[in-house]
This record gives structure tokens, sequence and C-alpha cells, in this order.
């Protein structure tokens, strides 16, 4: 027996104190620490007779080297974390004190709730990082690694032991066993596929089509006004029409969005397809060929449509041909005629498919 | 002691249980090396963790309907426009809900410093070889997570239905068009028939909430294990090997770091959110496939696709009847596939070229790694000029240059600039490793420059510190082919750099190996001429004990 071990006998001896009413109770000062030494950790696993672990060498240092320093960080930290305190209650106070309903109210309670709920972590994260640094003696160990293949035998003993196991369940000697379920999973892991047929419709020809029809009414997008060749004053007017009746009709919109453009009827030129204006009025479609997002710019001057998102530019005064940019084709032509009212309408819907191209286009 | 009493109730009750005693102990004691690009993939995880848990709480109100409604609510200005149900209620979000907003704009900042981070950490991962053998599961792993999480960035700021995600959501359905063949069938499947459909904020809803997070869940955890159990990486240094790992216990220590460095990343989001307004979606107004405003910017993890989309020229190919958009296709898909797969497959490629099966666990040097480094910077060049353009029209309206000039900017420097970004970088790794062996051969300048009696003048030197002779020393030489597929007796060069691949191989490893040697001895300053100062540090002719392979005798 060593001599640490005779203490720790000892020691052990106060704890026994508990189990064991025979021996010797010794008196200890209320407040100080029991022996800590001899307590067994992690209990006594039920069976009450483990032996002591033995004491080993530390391998984390329990002291700092300067205590007065640790002290003042000690401080620093403590004072974060209430400052971590009080800014929890003020994100509770926040939320009751500042109320919600408009946007002036909400940016008042966003900036509240925020700088609240910030500090308190900037606290906690600033306090415990002082105590890590400052707190925590600093240590560096060195870990081994060990190889991270097995040991040869280990790889030999797992493929011997898979390969009994393979040869028990008779899979590699049987080959019909082997095929059929491998048939079988193959068909029954393939066949739920089918399941998804009905995510959505066939395309069939609606990509074609909008919802312009022959004597469908051009009205302005958002009033739905309609309009006649009158209400263009003077060239240069550009504005957004749909068919009428298409109200809130989203899938409608998408492909029937419409640029009506005016010209002095002299500017058109080709490829422009003069019959199909009225008085200098071209209408195209505004959804661009290249992905489709509305082609909403105009440059009066230059007479240039431009697609904010990915900047294709399209010659309005030339039946939309590409002028720069990744789209590939012009933006289709709406044939347009004024009807018996004087108001202007479709005299068909458009001759080619609007919007990106697709597989099936042509 | 409290310690103590918890070990006996918790750990005993635990330990009787599940006897945990010795293996939570192995954990506890875990080493962790430090060093400040570790803390890029936490900036990625913590980050994850303020997405599930503000995620959850928008999903208390939000919902996931494209049903028409006539707003009536707290922000007047819209009063009276028929929007979506989800956009309605991310109204409601932001303004009727106390916090609502400030838990909207930290999801949202969450989510793009989540995307940036696993960048940061992919890029720190590739330019220090940490996916080397034994890590290039993990970088698999990886790689899926960064296209997963794109994904997921993009569904989830889909969803309020804003003018600007609704256009967003149009881009992707023109996209999917440009498929050959199956394109049009494909579109009308994911938005359960023509755009904008019905469909697609509930579909969308549920990839966002569980599908994506669920197996993006997993992938962490696995990624996290795998490092746990193969150990992280180290940086080289004095004393630290591919057998050993340098660094502190992962109790108290990591713990306490990671603790606090989770309330930072908490912070900064949530600061982020308090100062900086993200996705105003009230100022955008709902979707309307017929409106668009100037400007329109996706998030910036989206940048790089909509860059390819710019400056990609109006291709496209009609045959027998159908029409491939060539153009679209490769901007919004191939690149990207081509991207990610270029991701996956490079350190297959690198063992491939190198021949180098060894296990590493000491990070290269990125200069000691020229090739790579120089590969790495083409690669971020190539993604950061797409990147740059998916802005171009902000470029020239703040620059004052002519848009289509920044768009033709963009076109030929995708080609060229990565090439570019290649040749200079490598020189510039090249001209550091000269500069790391000149240190090593003759020591630090002290400045003084003396005169020998015999009239000469020479310039005093001061033999690097250890710990500095370990860092620059720490580079393994490259494995050169044909050594080991090296001729036989009768001449017949061996199978491996044979034929046409095996050729590529060879003159790849010559590329790949191109390098300034270390001096001989990895130097230390004798026998060159310069006298020295007495070092502080008791000089040694080799390397300090214990740094192993990548001392002179473990080399290769």
């Amino acid at each position: 027996m060593t001599e640490d071990d005779k203490r720790l006998e000892g020691r052990r001896g106060d704890q026994a104190s508990e189990q064991d009413p025979g021996s010797a109770r010794r008196r200890r000062v209320i407040g100080t620490p029991p022996p800590a030494a001899a307590r067994r950790l992690l209990g006594d696993g039920g069976t009450g007779d483990r032996p002591p672990a033995p004491v080993k060498q530390r391998e984390l240092p329990a002291e700092l080297p300067n205590p007065q320093r640790a002290k003042r960080a000690e401080r620093v930290v403590a004072l974060c974390f209430m400052i971590s305190f009080l800014a929890s209650a003020a994100f509770v106070a926040c939320y009751v004190i500042f109320q919600v309903h408009s946007v002036d109210k909400v940016l008042r309670s966003n900036l509240g709730l925020g700088l609240a709920m910030t500090i308190a972590f900037l606290a906690l994260g600033v306090g415990a990082t002082i105590w890590v640094r400052h707190l925590m003696p600093q240590v560096e160990l060195t870990e081994a690694r060990k190889p991270l293949a097995s040991s040869e035998p280990d790889r030999q003993a797992f493929a011997e032991t898979f390969k009994e196991g393979a040869e028990a369940s008779q899979f590699v000697k049987r080959p019909l066993l082997r095929r059929t379920l491998l048939a079988a999973s193959t068909a029954l892991a393939i066949a739920p596929i089918v399941l998804l047929r009905d995510l959505g419709p066939l395309p069939r020809k609606q990509l074609r089509y909008t919802a312009w029809r022959k004597g469908s009414r051009v009205v302005v997008l958002g009033t739905n006004r309609p309009l006649r060749p009158a209400d263009f004053a003077s060239p240069g007017g550009i504005i957004t029409v749909v068919p009428e009746g298409i109200d809130n009709d989203l899938d409608a919109l998408a492909k029937a969005a419409v640029l009506l453009i005016k010209f002095r009827p002299q500017d058109l030129l080709a490829p422009t397809v003069i019959n199909w204006t009225v008085d200098g009025i071209v209408a195209y479609s505004k959804i661009c060929t290249h992905v489709g997002c509305p082609a909403a710019l105009y440059e009066h001057t230059t007479h240039h449509i431009l697609c904010p998102c990915h900047q294709s530019t399209f010659d309005a005064q030339r039946g939309a041909k590409v002028l720069f940019g990744p789209a590939p084709r012009p933006l289709p032509q709406l044939p347009i005629t004024v009807n018996a009212e004087g108001y202007l309408v479709a005299q068909s819907d458009f001759h080619e498919p609007v919007g990106p191209s697709f597989w099936e286009m042509g | 002691m409290s310690v103590d009493k918890a070990l006996e109730g918790a750990g005993g009750f635990l330990d009787d249980r599940f006897r945990g005693a010795k293996s939570v102990r192995n954990l506890l004691k875990k080493i962790f090396p430090d060093h400040w690009t570790f803390l890029l993939g936490e900036i990625a995880l913590y980050s994850f963790i303020i997405l599930l848990l503000t995620g959850t709480f928008l999903t208390l109100f939000f919902k996931p309907s494209m049903t028409d409604v006539i707003y009536h609510g707290s922000y007047t200005k819209l009063n009276g426009v028929h929007m979506s149900d989800a956009y309605a209620s991310t109204l409601n979000i932001s303004f009727d809900v106390r916090g609502g907003l400030l838990m909207r704009q930290i999801h949202h900042w969450a989510a793009i410093l989540f995307l940036a981070a696993i960048m940061a950490h992919m890029l720190r991962i590739f330019f220090t070889g940490a996916f080397r053998k034994p890590r290039e599961i993990n970088w698999l792993i990886g790689v899926t997570l960064l296209a997963l999480g794109i994904v997921e960035g993009f569904a989830g700021y889909s969803l309020p239905d804003d003018l600007l995600s609704g256009t967003g959501l149009r881009i992707l359905e023109g996209v999917l068009l440009s498929i050959p063949i199956v394109g049009t069938y494909i579109s009308f499947f994911v938005f359960g028939g023509q755009f904008p459909g019905n469909d697609l904020i509930p579909r969308l809803y549920i990839v966002h909430v569980l599908l994506l997070p669920a197996i993006i869940l997993a992938l962490v955890s696995a990624h996290l294990f795998f490092m746990f159990h193969q150990k992280h990486t180290q940086m080289p240094g004095k004393g630290r090997t591919d057998q050993n790992v340098v660094g502190a216990p992962m109790y108290p220590y990591f713990m306490a770091k990671t603790g606090a460095f989770f309330f930072f990343v908490f912070a900064v989001c949530a600061g982020l959110s308090t100062f900086a307004q993200i996705n105003p979606i009230w100022l955008f107004g709902p979707y309307n496939p017929a409106a668009i405003s100037a400007g329109s910017q996706p998030d910036f993890y989206m940048g790089w696709l909509e860059g390819a989309l710019r400056m990609m020229p109006a291709w496209q190919i009609n045959f027998l009847g159908h029409s491939l958009a060539l153009g679209v296709f490769i901007a919004g898909l191939l690149v990207l596939g081509v991207l990610i797969t270029g991701l996956a497959m490079y350190p297959f490629l690198e063992q491939w070229v190198t021949g180098d099966k060894r296990e590493h666990h000491v990070l290269d040097r990125p200069r000691d790694a020229p090739t790579r480094t120089a590969i790495g910077a083409g690669g971020v060049t190539f993604y950061g000029l797409l990147w740059l353009i998916g802005g171009n029209d902000l470029i020239a309206r703040f620059f004052d240059i002519q848009l289509y000039w920044t768009t033709w900017f963009g076109r030929v420097m995708v080609i060229v600039g990565p090439v570019i970004a290649y040749i200079v970088t490598k020189r510039i790794c090249l001209g550091l490793q000269r500069k790391d062996r000149a240190l090593l051969e003759h020591g630090v300048e002290s400045g003084i420059v003396m005169m020998k009696p015999t009239g000469e003048f020479v310039e005093v030197t001061r033999p690097l510190p250890e710990e500095a002779r370990a860092v620059l020393t720490s580079r393994k030489e490259p494995l050169r082919l044909p050594a080991g597929h090296a001729a036989d007796e009768n001449g017949v060069p061996s199978p491996a750099t044979r034929g046409v691949m095996g050729k590529l191989r060879v003159r790849l490893n010559h590329v790949f190996a191109e390098e300034i040697p270390l001096p001989d001895g990895h130097g230390n300053g004798h026998g060159n001429g310069h006298p020295e100062l007495p070092a502080g540090a008791e000089e040694k002719p080799a390397l300090p004990e214990g740094s192993g392979q990548s001392g002179p005798t473990g080399r290769t």
C-alpha cells in the first residue's frame, strides 16, 4: 500500500461513517467541503463495494498563475453576464411596451427587441470568451492519433464473419433467389414513381395559347378600363394591357400581359406586321422570351424595350427583335384592331407561343 | 461540493443505465486544435440552429397558401389589394405579431450567414487540403450541404410570394422549360400546371420546413460525427504531426469557446436584423406576373446563377421541330451542375494526379500546394465573375458604365479571368516558397551590416525560431509519377503511365508537383557565408523532435 492509498483509506473512513454507524464519526465543520478525494464519483454503482479510484496526476491545472488578474477577469465576466441578464429583462419589457400594427410602431418594436436581444447574446458571448481566455488555465495537450484503418486481423475477422453470413444466407449460392429478389426490389423501387404523375396536368398545348381571343377587348392592367386609339394622345406612350375578363387569374395574366406602344404610323418598320397595328399602336407580349420576366422598361427615345431581370433588349420599332442580351426570340406581336364601338380589340391570339422557349415549341 | 453531488446523482443515474463513464470521459478529453479558420464551419452550424429556432416560430403564423385574398390589415397601403394568403400572412407576421419582424429578419440574415459560412468554410477546407484522405467522404457531404443549402434558401425566400420572390420563381419556370425533352413536363409537375398555379407555395413550404431541413440535419450530424471520429485536422506547427493532434480538451475549453461562439453568431444575426433591414416584402407588393421592379436582385447565393443567365449569349437551337433554349439551359442548370460536380470530384481527381494515398492530418499551407491553390483561385474567379455580373445593372448604374459593356466584360472575363488567376496565383505561391526557402537557408535579416577585417560587408542574420521553422518545413514533397510506376528492367513503362490517360496523368502530375524544393536538411543558416547572431533558441541541425513525417526522414 502506498502512502497515497493509506491516506485515501483514512479519508474513506470519514465517508464510510454514513453507511457504517460503527466507524468513528469525525466532526466536520458546517460549510467546509467534504473530503472530496475519497468520494466515489458516479455513485457506488449500487453495489457499494467498488475499490477507490487510484489517484492520478491531473491533466488540467486547477489554479491560475495570477490570482489577482483572475479576480479582475471574474468581475468583468460577472458584469457581462449581468448586462446580459438585464438585456433579457429589457427584451420582455420591450415586448410589453412596444405595440405593433403600423410601420412606425413595428420598426420601433424591432429596434427595441432586436437591441435587447443583441446585447443579451453579445454580453453572454463576450463574458464566456473572457472566462475561457482569462479564467481557465491555458493548456496545450497532445493526443495520439491511431491509424484510421483497422488492424489486419480485425479486417480478416470481419471478412470471415461477412463471408460466413453471406454463405449462411445462401445468397451467393442460389442465383435464382438473388435475381428474383433483385427484380422484385427494383420493380418496387420504381413503381411508386407513377404516383408523381398527378403532380400536375400534362402540358398538351397550353403553353401555345393565351387568354387572347378574336374580339377580346384590350383593357388596362389594374383598372380594367377599355382603350380607344384616341386614348394615346401622342407617340411614345406605353401601357400594360390584358384581355378583358381575366381579372385575378394569375395563370392567364402570366401569358397574356401585353405592352401597347404608340408610334407615329410611319415610324413602324419591318418586321413589324403593320396589319396587326392600329394607327401606329403596336402590341407586344410583355413576357420576356428569355425566362419570362415582364419586359417592363421602355426607353422612349430609342424605342428599346428592356427586361430588367437579364437585360434582354428588344427594338419596339422593328417587331421587337432582339438587340442585346440572352433572349433568343423577339417578343411576339399581338394582332390588334378596332371593333365597331371603337375599342381596341385583339384580332386573334398570338400567332406564336409567348414567354420562354420550350422543347415542343418548334 | 455540487460537482460531486451532480456526478453522484445524475451521472450515477445515467451510468447505471447506459455505462457511459469511459466513453463519455474519452469524449470530454478529446483534443480540439485551435485556429481561427476552424470557426467558419461552426458559424454555419450555429446559423443553422438559429434557422431552426426562428423558422419554427415563423411556421406558427405563416399560411402556405396561394388562395387569393383581399388584404385589410395594418399595412394600410395595401388595403383592398388582391394577394395570396402566403403574402398576407407574411405581412401579418411583420406588422401584427410582436417580434415577428425581428424573427423574420433574423431568419433571413441567418440564412445568408449560413450559406456565406458554408462557402468560406469550404474554401478553407479546399485551400488547406483538408479534403484529402481520409476526409473525402466528409468533403462530399459538405458539397451536398452547399447544394442543398442553396435550394433551401431559394425555397425559403420564395415562400412569402412577394413580387421579388415571385419573379425568382418565374425565372425558375423559364429555366425548367429549357430542359430538353422533359422540361415542359417537369415545369407542369412542379407548378401543378401552368405558372404560377395554386400549388407551388404549399409544395415549396413542405420542402422548405420538413424535407430539406431533415436531410440537412442528418447530413450535418454525419458531417460532425465523421469529424469527431477522424479527429480534427491541425495547422502545421512545432510538434504537430500526422500522428497526433495538439490542442485543448473539449471539456471545458472547446465547449466554452464554442458556446461563446454560438452567442456571438446569434448576436450578429440579431444585430443585423435590428439595424439592417432585409427583404422588406411590404415594399415589393404581392406577386403579379405582369409587374416587376428594376434592380431586382436575388439573395447573394443565387447571384452567380443570375449572372450566368445575364451574360449568356442568346443561343437557341431549332431542329426536327423542337426548340432547345441552350443559353438558358447552360446558364441555369449546366453551370450549377458543373460547379457542384467539379467540387465533388476534386479530391478524387487530385488523388489520381498526385498518386498520394497517404493519410493527411496536418494541413497544407496554400503556398505549399501551388497548383491546387491556383485551381482554387481560378474557381473563385469564375464564381466571383458570375456573381458580379449578377448585379451588372447596379454596377452600370453606380459606376456609370455602359450596361452592355459590363455584360461583354463578363462574357470575356469568365473565360479569361480564371486562367489569369491560375497563372498569377501559381507564381505567387512559388514566389512565397522561394521566400520560405530563403528564410530557411539564410535566416531572418537582422538589419545589421558588418564589415569584415578584409573590408567585405556582410549582413548579419538570425536563424529562424524553431516554431517558425516547423511551419515552413511542414511541406511534404509531392509524389512524382512515374515513381513507383517506373519502367521495368526491360524498359517497358508501367501500365499506369501508358495510354492517353496514363500520359495525361503523368503530365498533370508534373504540373502538380512543381515546387521550389526545400533546402537540403531544411537549412539552418550554416555555411552560407552569413555570420550569425547568437540565437535565443538552441540551434538544431534537423527538425524538432516529434515532427515525424514532416521531417527530412519522412520524405518519400
